[in-house]
């Protein structure tokens, strides 16, 4: 990723002139100042969240610049129970487990055959697929919604679930046809002499060949449907109890200013980042490589 | 690739239990039925049929191809579709659209709330991928260039490259709704972060979105290039990591100073991927949603997705469709004029 991976030693070149290493100290402390200033913007909102989140709402309002002076959980109880954090929170996971089993394998399915078959139109389909990445979603948003009533899945689980599987398929499928076409053709040939069907082949030899593009898709896929908002805005927005995660706090940002409890928001602002962050953390390779595939389409 | 024509005969196994006598071709009716039958079911005459190969193959693409392009065609594409018609219509969410031409263009031309939201969201078009990519690429070559010279080497990244590169990226993963709310208290006038700080040195902080547009702006460029910079920063530094040493080594050598190996070496190599960046980033900021409709108070200023949005939950379906054409247009023009205003000639290396 970085240069900073150590090449031999060789001697005489323009490094080595005194000078150049004079500059190169002013030029590293330079940059470090640089880099650690915005380490300070791009984190410091995030633990001024997770510090306040301590602290009991009346003292936020009269000094929001101060530290937690002892650690007051009861905001974290009250973000889980009354503000219905918990609630949101399953209601995001279970509409999750089921978008994102349902991406990858159609996603996959419909790479797969694209990328491995000839079969007339195979252009047309990839192409619609490749297509479909460029419209945003905004121009599509009345027309769903009346789709969606007309089937009878506004403000249900199974319609966001087939609407976030709907508006991932595009890159998910574009990014593993071109995995697809990468793996050997060998393997599948001999699956296929052996006997195997074509439905076996795909499920126990090539599946299992393209993990490596399936982590990296569905990282991508996880956090695009975790967070996104503006689909459960649109086809989710009946009933508060059925809310998902980002759209109970933005709703939440509104009612707790009525009810004056800004500690629970920024406990549930807590909860809602901690997991996330953390679970970037340990995967931030995987991550970072999944999300900039995205700008590179 | 094309496994079906080569192994047409039959396994070696199966010859011996019928020896060598080949199986009687199927029938047409035979060979259509078996496209429904599973293999199992599937009379042996069928399945040693030449023909059932590629009836075998079809059978396969149209059963895995099927349930996803129809929840293509249904849930996005059709609605794309439709969104072109309904903003020639007057509908409003009922049975009827009746026909109107261009009267929702005509009528958007003359409402001066699409052209209020217009100049915030073309202000963002403008200024949110200047902004973000001159940071990004600024911390990418801090972090592959600015590092202490170690013995024989032209280039040095900086200690804790990794560190800084996972703590620009957080924003990245947060949901955009979830940054919105927290800049909203960040931004607060009264008990917010920034003018909290600022009461703290003894000045007075402006009411960031309490009302005045060039702040609202401000505040709303602010939150998308946070939101933004470790993403261009990863980008950008993977592309400058993938030069070859030699060619820094080169430009030093020849007493070329950094700002200037930057400028005349660095940019131009990753120029493809900086275009690239500039587009995608302009979509993003004309795409601007979430961090408007939760942050900004609708008072103080929109940008066109969240009018867009209004004129929804107004009920005026037509006329909202055919704003989303016109964030269409404008996004595929902006691409367009990026791709050729950037187009250069490609640098092999």
């Amino acid at each position: 990723m970085t240069t900073t991976a150590t090449t031999a030693p060789r001697p005489g070149t323009a490094a080595d002139a005194p000078h150049e290493k004079g500059s190169g100290t002013t030029l590293n402390v330079f940059s470090h100042a640089f880099l650690v200033l915005w380490v300070v913007l791009a984190a410091g909102p995030l633990i001024w969240v997770a510090l306040t989140a301590f602290r009991p709402s009346a003292e936020i309002l009269s000094d929001p610049m101060g530290w937690p002076a002892s650690f007051h959980w009861e905001n974290f109880t009250n973000a889980w129970n009354k503000a219905n954090i918990g609630q949101y929170t399953v209601n995001s996971l279970i509409i999750l487990a089921g978008s994102l089993t349902g991406t990858m394998l159609l996603g996959s399915m419909a790479a797969y055959v694209i990328a491995r078959f000839t079969f007339p139109g195979n252009r047309l389909v990839f192409m619609l697929f490749a297509g479909g990445m460029m419209f945003p979603v905004i121009l599509a948003l009345v027309p769903l919604f009346a789709v969606m009533e007309n089937f009878g899945l506004l403000d249900t689980r199974a319609g966001l679930m087939i609407a976030y599987i709907a508006y991932s398929l595009p890159f998910t499928t574009f990014f593993l046809t071109s995995f697809f076409r990468t793996l050997p053709t060998g393997v599948q040939e001999a699956a296929m002499v052996d006997g195997a069907s074509h439905t076996r082949t795909f499920f126990q030899i090539m599946l299992p060949m393209a993990k490596p593009g399936l982590v990296s898709i569905g990282i991508f896929n996880f956090l695009g449907q975790w967070n996104q908002y503006l689909l459960p805005l649109l086809l989710n927005n009946e009933d508060e109890k059925s809310y998902v995660l980002p759209q109970g706090l933005a709703s939440l940002a509104v009612s707790q200013g009525y009810r004056g409890d800004w500690g629970a928001l920024f406990a549930g602002l807590t909860i809602a980042m901690l997991p996330v962050l953390v679970v970037y953390a340990v995967f931030q390779r995987q991550v970072q490589a999944g999300l900039t595939a995205g700008a590179l389409k | 690739m094309r496994t079906d024509t080569r192994v047409a005969k039959p396994p070696p196994s199966k010859k011996r239990a019928e020896p060598e006598a080949p199986p009687k071709p199927a029938n047409g009716l035979l060979l259509c039925l078996a496209f429904l039958l599973p293999p199992g079911l599937t009379p042996r005459r069928v399945r040693y049929d030449r023909r059932y190969r590629t009836l075998d193959k079809y059978r396969f693409i149209v059963g895995f191809l099927a349930v996803p392009l129809a929840f293509y065609a249904l849930f996005v594409v059709s609605p794309f579709l439709q969104a072109i018609y309904y903003s020639f219509t007057d509908w409003s969410g009922g049975p009827v659209a009746n026909f109107i031409g261009f009267d929702n263009y005509r009528k958007m031309w003359d409402d001066e709330r699409f052209w209020d939201s217009l100049e915030v969201s073309a202000l963002l078009l403008v200024i949110a991928p200047l902004l973000t990519l001159v940071l990004g690429m600024f911390f990418a070559y801090m972090i592959t260039a600015g590092g202490r010279h170690r013995r024989g080497q032209a280039i040095a990244g900086v200690v804790g490259s990794s560190f800084y590169k996972v703590v620009y990226f957080f924003p990245q993963v947060l949901s955009v709704a979830i940054i919105a709310v927290v800049w909203g208290r960040v931004l607060n006038t009264n008990s917010g972060l920034i003018n909290g700080g600022l009461e703290k040195v003894g000045v007075d902080g402006p009411a960031w979105l309490g009302g005045d547009h060039a702040l609202g702006v401000l505040s709303l460029l602010t939150v998308i290039s946070w939101s933004f910079v470790g993403f261009y920063v990863v980008l950008f530094s993977a592309a400058m990591g993938a030069i070859p040493k030699d060619i820094h080594e080169a430009a030093l050598l020849d007493g070329a100073g950094r700002a200037r190996t930057f400028f005349s070496v660095t940019l131009p190599l990753i120029w493809d991927t900086v275009r690239t960046g500039w587009i995608y980033m302009g979509i993003q900021a004309l795409d601007t949603f979430a961090i408007c409709l939760v942050m900004v108070p609708s008072h103080v200023l929109k940008v066109t997705p969240v009018f867009l949005y209004e004129r929804f939950r107004d009920g005026q379906y037509g006329y909202a469709t055919s704003i989303g054409v016109v964030l269409l247009v404008l996004s595929m023009v902006f691409s367009l004029i990026v791709m050729r205003a950037g187009n250069r000639d490609r640098i092999e290396y």
